[in-house]
């Protein structure tokens, strides 16, 4: 992975600029001791690191905006962080940036359940959103797997998604509106709690921005009643063919599961061994889960069932109580972790037609085959996000190179039948480079264009989304 | 100018030296100033997977087309796009691009999304005649910035869509209204906001003259379920509209049927359910006549009066939403004003994508 030069003149001016920045932040906001910016060196996707110039930790819009202000002024770069969760590397410094956490930034500013919506601090967890609220009733939607620490600023950031957004959308469906810090320190408020905007969508260019065009310190999300109930039906197949022409059937029927996991061989063993969720021994595993009241459970998963016995299922399982249903759910929840414990691994993030599963599975293991490397497969079948998980030895000289090279040949197998490099985790720093895979030049332009008008001298998150090559210019400018 | 390719639309976008006015099929678009570039020719269904529930079609595609290909596979498209021909006046065929373009959106956006939301993908030709293309056809994508919610709704200020990609919906298997007679406009906006703050999965919660509409939608079981329930939690005086008569009720929602032919300028406002009611007493109070229809459980208000209201529209309304000019009072901007902040993005962008300003200039206000 190839990182830009540090910018040496940034480096040898490091205590002005620290200096400037404690002047408008109060003492314990701004890190620059090295001992403590390592903790900040690296996101979650922790094979690539680097110690930022500094660390800034605001409580506040008008911080954010100092801060920002600051670093324009400067010339200095800033990478915004959420929680560090981004697989992606999306908050991974540079040694020339200042990082800004939004993590203090925590609290609940607005509940209203009339108008049906919440409004808080980007830096609130994403799980403790839904626990604001959940007493009246409610909760909010998308649920990545990080649910318990990612950030809300990170979530839409990266127009995050989840085992749930079958049914209820992803961050950019359920978001009415931000306060935006811009990287000249300029706060704009987009949206508001209503629900279509005037002009431009620009909230809706905001979220997936992967912090490039400004930092979000608010944000206004809406908030769903909890269904009634929800269970869950596990189903075993002989083939993944066999198991995705279920998937489709599901939904071509109409049948609006919340959720429709896959899970394959490698990944049911490997889960099986770690949590003993009882899971079948068979080719391919399906997890379905509908909501509402028991007897609306009863009357979908009657519908459901009836087509998964059209293809012969090895095993039907209903949830017949909470404890079952949790059961159901541990082997996928604690895939990766099952994962972990066997292998070193690289989780992959690509979409494809849903109608290509059973071609692009079988594609994925002849080329495991060919680089020598097993991948086990874990997504949300129903609507085509897969999660193939590359495993290899991380001590071993050359096996991680030869993961990525693999990753990257099942990412273009994505994109030439049909899908996207990235469903759910971001581009960040490690997709970066195959963007010209999905987007020809004039595509790519066209969105460093909106990043020239948000952001024009690149200071934010400069390095990340774009192949270095194509946004080299812009970002020397 | 009526292209049937994208490298003809590109080619002549690159030879324009004076304003276009970009037109689907005319049906709900502002007019602008300049030549008229017809989006026709860019039409067909060029993919449907109904089990993907994907398709794909130039933006010229009639949307009437589009909706039979989807029907055939009982599948729809779950915002509902609007048909305001007999509202605005307006002949023509409306066009997929057009929806796009426009983000129209009718009643099911409060459940399933705008037509934004349900947008996939798509590719434009900008204002100095590059094609670009954003997004793809599958349900989730965040590879690169999301152009397609940028273009989406943009009224052609930033580029001509030459194609669009739509997640679609199947068509349940049963739909019900609760029809309910004889309610103030606070009590029934109360009855909106409480079905909607109900887990029975509302699919459409509207009022006006006393009368409330809520839809639920589903398997058939289900939805008797909902709709008692939905019935149990709400006082009133309730009947239920099934199946088609269930349709053709929110057909008439959706398309503002209501107010087709009345004189005066009509407003479309956006804004917080709660304060739905913030710009009708404003209108009483100046003893303005006028009639309000409310959608998306009061965050939709369809607003008829006379001409010359639109000042005091907006200042009543303040920061708690947003209103724009559908018809009538010429004198009025179409759009609201924005922030001085969001203003200075929007030109950004508009300078980015269409240098010469030559795409349906004074579309964006």
């Amino acid at each position: 992975m190839d990182v830009p030069v540090p910018d040496a003149a940034i480096l040898s001016r490091k205590p002005a600029i620290v200096a400037r920045l404690r002047a408008v932040l109060p003492r314990d906001a701004v890190i620059d001791d090295p001992a403590e910016t390592r903790a900040y060196e690296c996101d979650a996707l922790s094979a690539y690191r680097m110690q930022p110039l500094a660390v800034v930790l605001p409580r506040t819009t008008a911080e954010v905006a100092a801060a920002l202000r600051v670093c324009w002024e400067e010339g200095v770069p800033v990478v915004p962080r959420g929680a560090g969760t981004s697989l992606a590397g999306g908050s991974m410094p540079t040694a020339d940036a200042v990082v800004l956490g939004i993590a203090r930034m925590n609290g609940v500013l607005e509940t209203d359940y009339d108008n049906r919506f919440i409004r808080v601090q980007a830096g609130r967890t994403n799980l403790s959103v839904t626990g604001a609220v959940e007493a009246e009733g409610f909760f909010y939607a998308p649920d990545p797997s990080s649910q318990l620490a990612c950030a809300i600023g990170g979530n839409i950031a990266m127009n995050s998604g989840g085992a749930h957004c079958l049914k209820y959308g992803v961050t950019t469906n359920n978001l009415l509106g931000v306060t935006l810090v811009k990287m000249d320190g300029t706060v704009v408020e987009i949206g508001g709690p209503w629900m279509d905007a005037p002009g431009l969508d620009l909230l809706g260019v905001v979220c997936g921005s992967e912090g490039q065009l400004g930092v979000v310190t608010e944000a206004t999300l809406r908030i769903l009643p909890k269904p009634e109930g929800a269970r869950p039906v596990l189903m075993g197949f002989s083939s993944n063919e066999v198991a995705g022409a279920c998937v489709a059937d599901i939904i071509k029927a109409g049948l609006l599961p919340v959720a429709i996991e896959f899970m394959d061989r490698p990944c049911i063993r490997a889960c099986e061994a770690f949590a003993k969720a009882g899971y079948p021994d068979c080719e391919a595993l399906l997890i379905v889960e509908v909501e509402g009241s028991p007897a609306e459970i009863d009357e979908q998963l009657a519908a459901i069932t009836a087509i998964a016995r059209r293809h012969d299922p090895v095993a039907l399982e209903q949830a017949t109580d909470e404890a079952h249903a949790k059961r159901i759910w541990l082997g996928r929840k604690s895939a990766f972790g099952a994962m972990g414990q066997i292998n070193d691994y690289m989780c992959l993030d690509g979409t494809i037609p849903v109608s290509t599963l059973p071609q692009v599975l079988r594609r994925i293991g002849e080329l495991a085959a060919d680089f020598g490397l097993e991948v086990a497969n874990v997504f949300h079948a129903g609507d085509g996000n897969m999660h193939p998980l590359i495993l290899y030895n991380a001590n071993k000289p050359g096996d991680q190179e030869r993961c990525e090279a693999l990753g990257a040949e099942i990412l273009k197998l994505c994109v030439e039948v049909g899908g996207c490099l990235t469903g759910e985790h971001g581009v960040g720093i490690e997709k970066r480079d195959l963007m010209g895979v999905q987007y020809r030049p004039a595509d790519l332009e066209a969105q460093m264009r909106v990043k020239d008008v948000f952001d024009p001298k690149w200071l934010l998150n400069p390095a990340k989304v774009f192949p270095l090559a194509v946004s080299a210019g812009r970002r020397a400018g | 100018m009526r292209p049937c390719t994208e490298a003809e639309l590109a080619e002549a976008i690159r030879a324009a030296t004076a304003p276009v006015a970009v037109r689907g099929g005319g049906t709900r678009g502002q007019a602008v100033a300049g030549a008229v570039l017809e989006t026709g020719g860019l039409s067909g269904v060029r993919l449907y997977e109904p089990g993907a529930l994907t398709l794909v079609a130039g933006a010229g595609t009639p949307l009437a087309e589009v909706q039979a290909v989807l029907a055939a596979e009982r599948q729809r498209l779950a915002f509902e796009p609007p048909d305001l021909r007999a509202l605005l006046g307006r002949t023509g065929v409306s066009t997929l691009g057009g929806v796009a373009a426009e983000n129209a959106s009718g009643p099911r956006r409060v459940q399933a999304g705008a037509a934004r939301d349900a947008m996939l993908g798509l590719r434009c030709v900008d204002g100095t005649g590059a094609v670009i293309a954003n997004g793809g056809r599958v349900m989730k994508n965040v590879t690169g910035y999301d152009l397609v919610k940028l273009l989406a709704g943009s009224r052609g200020s930033l580029g001509v869509l030459t194609e669009v990609a739509f997640k679609v919906q199947a068509v349940p298997e049963a739909e019900t209204t609760l029809v309910g007679e004889g309610f103030s406009p606070e009590a029934g906006l109360a009855a909106l906001r409480s079905a909607l703050g109900s887990p029975f999965d509302v699919s459409g919660a509207a009022y006006a003259g006393g009368q409330v509409l809520i839809r639920v939608e589903g398997m058939a079981g289900s939805v008797a379920y909902r709709a008692g329930q939905v019935r149990a939690r709400i006082a009133g005086d309730w009947r239920l509209a099934e199946a088609a008569e269930s349709a053709a009720i929110w057909q008439g929602v959706r398309d503002v049927a209501a107010f087709a032919g009345k004189p005066g300028a009509l407003w479309r406002i956006s804004c917080v359910p709660g304060e739905a009611l913030a710009v009708p007493q404003a209108l009483a109070a100046a003893r303005v006549p006028h009639e309000a229809l409310w959608d998306w459980g009061g965050g939709l208000l369809w607003l008829a009066c006379p001409e010359g209201q639109g000042a005091l529209i907006r200042s009543a309304l303040g920061a708690r939403g947003h209103a724009t000019r559908l018809r009538g009072e010429e004198s009025s901007p179409v759009l609201p004003p924005v922030s001085p902040e969001v203003a200075a993005l929007q030109a950004g962008l508009k300078a980015q994508f269409d240098p010469r300003g030559i795409l349906n200039p004074g579309s964006l206000g």
